[in-house]
């Protein structure tokens, strides 16, 4: 007859839950605390590069939805002229499609996960709202230059409650956050 | 003679004699209800905040401060939803269960010592009443299983009377080794006569009472009769409503009642230096509840079969033979070396859990290949 099972394993587990009253709590609240994604991640929104765009309307063509509406005049040096392009995004199902298509890389996906809005109008966006911004910048997805171009990162670094600059690893979280236990 | 009897000889000259006994009971009624019902709302919101830092999560933390107000939120909603009565269940039962749960969890209050003269009714034979009251509750989740008019709410009902009637008899034994070292069954005799915790004197049968106790109040790993994987929620599963609050009332009045119990019986009650009895006697509640959750954050929930093989083969047996070993003890030993009784218990405890484990072992019986 072995000495065991007589108990010790419940000794354990109970051990382990008490060493889990001392570390940090692992939920993310999420509007004020925010986890810094991958910027290769293949966001829900779209990034337009008006310099190559050359209103092929490619893009327009290969929608499934028929949301991107883009108006063109011919210009002086036997171009298009792109007078308006504008996306619904309501309807959007940011499949991509329209980013596979383009073929002068001309859309991107971006990083974006955040597009709820309140109106309905503004969810409309205009070729000046679409185009390359501080929060709306190309993710890597379907773009090896882009791609190629980004720094490497780890997933899961926490972005600080004040948001933007800090980060933190995600083990180092326990000294960083100092509440709710 | 207890804080509420001086009220009432206070009151006597003034007042004719019947308002004289009735004001004062009526008053102290009201503190001690005002007091369970405030402390099963801070008891849910202390189990929830603790059991989500035992599973590394926050737990409700958005209501007011650190989510204090979260319980009362969850009570409000609670009251205006609508009260759903399933069209073939027996209404007038389905009606009277919630009562039935509730209503004894209340009674056992009248005898917990909340301070050397803080009790309502120091009753010569204190600990019976509570066990007498405290099973009534089965009848109660029974009626409501019953009533119901669902498999599901029947087999949690079944099961629940099988639980209560298993872990009484442990738990009375448990009690019993208390009483033979006290001499008494009143409430405030048993704790006045701890200057050494009953804890460190008798350890298998605190052992023995803490788990039978965590049974009867039907908490995890014992919470077989609203386990939620296999019968959904057990006995208010048609519940809604206030009356479904009421469950949840007795369920959390139950799990502080036995808090209540617990204290007295094996951890000192009241006594403690500096502090005031109160605050001591909440300390020691405090304590005891963190431990049931501490549990119910850690141990997976026992089979049926599994339960009842734990209370027939493991804690009554053990009960009785630490029964018959504190009779020993209380016949044979002298009453001026209680050490002695303290390392004997201590040893007897961890022999008789290490013997007993191998009834319970996984494997038991077969042959390994």
């Amino acid at each position: 007859m072995k000495f065991e099972r007589y108990g010790i394993g419940i000794a354990k587990g109970m051990a382990v839950t008490f060493k889990h009253l001392f570390r940090a709590p692992i939920t993310v609240q999420y509007p004020e605390e925010k986890l810094v994604v991958s910027r290769r991640i293949r966001g829900n929104e779209l990034v337009w590069f008006p310099d190559r765009c050359t209103g092929c309307a490619t893009c327009a063509k290969a929608c499934p939805q028929g949301n991107i509406e883009i108006v063109t005049h011919v210009g002086n040096e036997n171009n298009y002229v792109v007078d308006k392009f504008e996306v619904d995004i309501g309807r959007c199902m940011f499949c991509g499609l329209c980013v596979e298509a383009c073929p002068y890389d001309a859309l991107a996906m971006g990083r974006s996960y955040e597009q709820a809005q309140h109106r309905r109008r503004k969810l409309i966006l205009s070729k000046e709202e679409l185009q390359l911004s501080d929060v709306r910048q190309p993710s890597g997805y379907a773009r090896p230059k882009i791609e190629a171009s980004l720094p490497k990162q780890s997933l899961l670094i926490y972005g600080g409650r004040e948001g933007g600059g800090q980060k933190l690893s995600w083990l180092g979280l326990s000294k960083k956050r100092g509440r709710g236990v | 003679m207890t804080l509420l009897e001086q009220f009432q000889l206070r009151l006597g000259g003034i007042w004719p004699d019947w308002a004289a006994y009735i004001v004062p009971g009526v008053v102290g009624i009201v503190v001690v209800l005002a007091f369970v019902v405030i402390t099963v709302i801070i008891f849910i919101w202390y189990e929830r905040r603790l059991l989500g830092r035992f599973q590394i999560r926050l737990g409700p933390n958005r209501l007011g401060p650190e989510g204090i107000f979260q319980p009362i939120a969850t009570a409000l909603k609670i009251l205006l939803k609508e009260d759903i009565v399933p069209a073939k269940g027996d209404k007038v039962i389905h009606w009277l269960a919630p009562v039935i749960v509730f209503v004894p969890v209340l009674m056992i209050f009248a005898v917990v010592p909340f301070g050397e003269r803080a009790i309502l009714t120091d009753l010569n034979v204190g600990i019976v009443y509570v066990v007498a009251i405290s099973s009534v509750s089965a009848v109660g989740i029974y009626m409501a299983g019953w009533a119901s008019n669902n498999k599901y709410a029947l087999i949690a009902a079944l099961r629940t009377v099988a639980q209560m009637v298993s872990y009484e008899l442990p738990v009375v034994l448990a009690i019993l080794g208390v009483v033979l070292m006290t001499g008494s069954l009143s409430m405030t005799q048993i704790v006045a006569s701890q200057d050494i915790p009953f804890l460190i004197l008798q350890p298998l049968g605190f052992v023995i009472f803490f788990l039978g106790t965590v049974a009867e109040m039907n908490r995890s790993p014992f919470d077989l009769l609203e386990a939620d994987s296999e019968i959904v929620a057990g006995y208010h599963i048609e519940y809604s409503g206030m009356k479904f609050a009421m469950f949840y009332l007795g369920e959390y009045g139950h799990a502080l009642a036995y808090s209540c119990i617990i204290t007295t019986l094996f951890l000192g009650g009241w006594q403690g230096p500096l502090l005031p009895p109160i605050i001591w006697f909440l300390i020691k509640v405090m304590a005891v509840f963190s431990v049931i959750v501490w549990m119910r954050a850690t141990l997976p929930r026992l089979r049926v079969d599994q339960l009842m093989a734990f209370a027939w083969k493991g804690l009554l047996p053990m009960a009785i033979i630490n029964l018959f070993i504190i009779a020993a003890e209380v016949l044979w030993l002298p009453e001026t070396m209680p050490w002695i009784i303290v390392a004997v218990n201590f040893v007897s405890a961890g022999v008789l859990i290490v013997l007993w484990s191998k009834l319970f072992a996984l494997g038991g019986g077969r042959v390994e290949v």
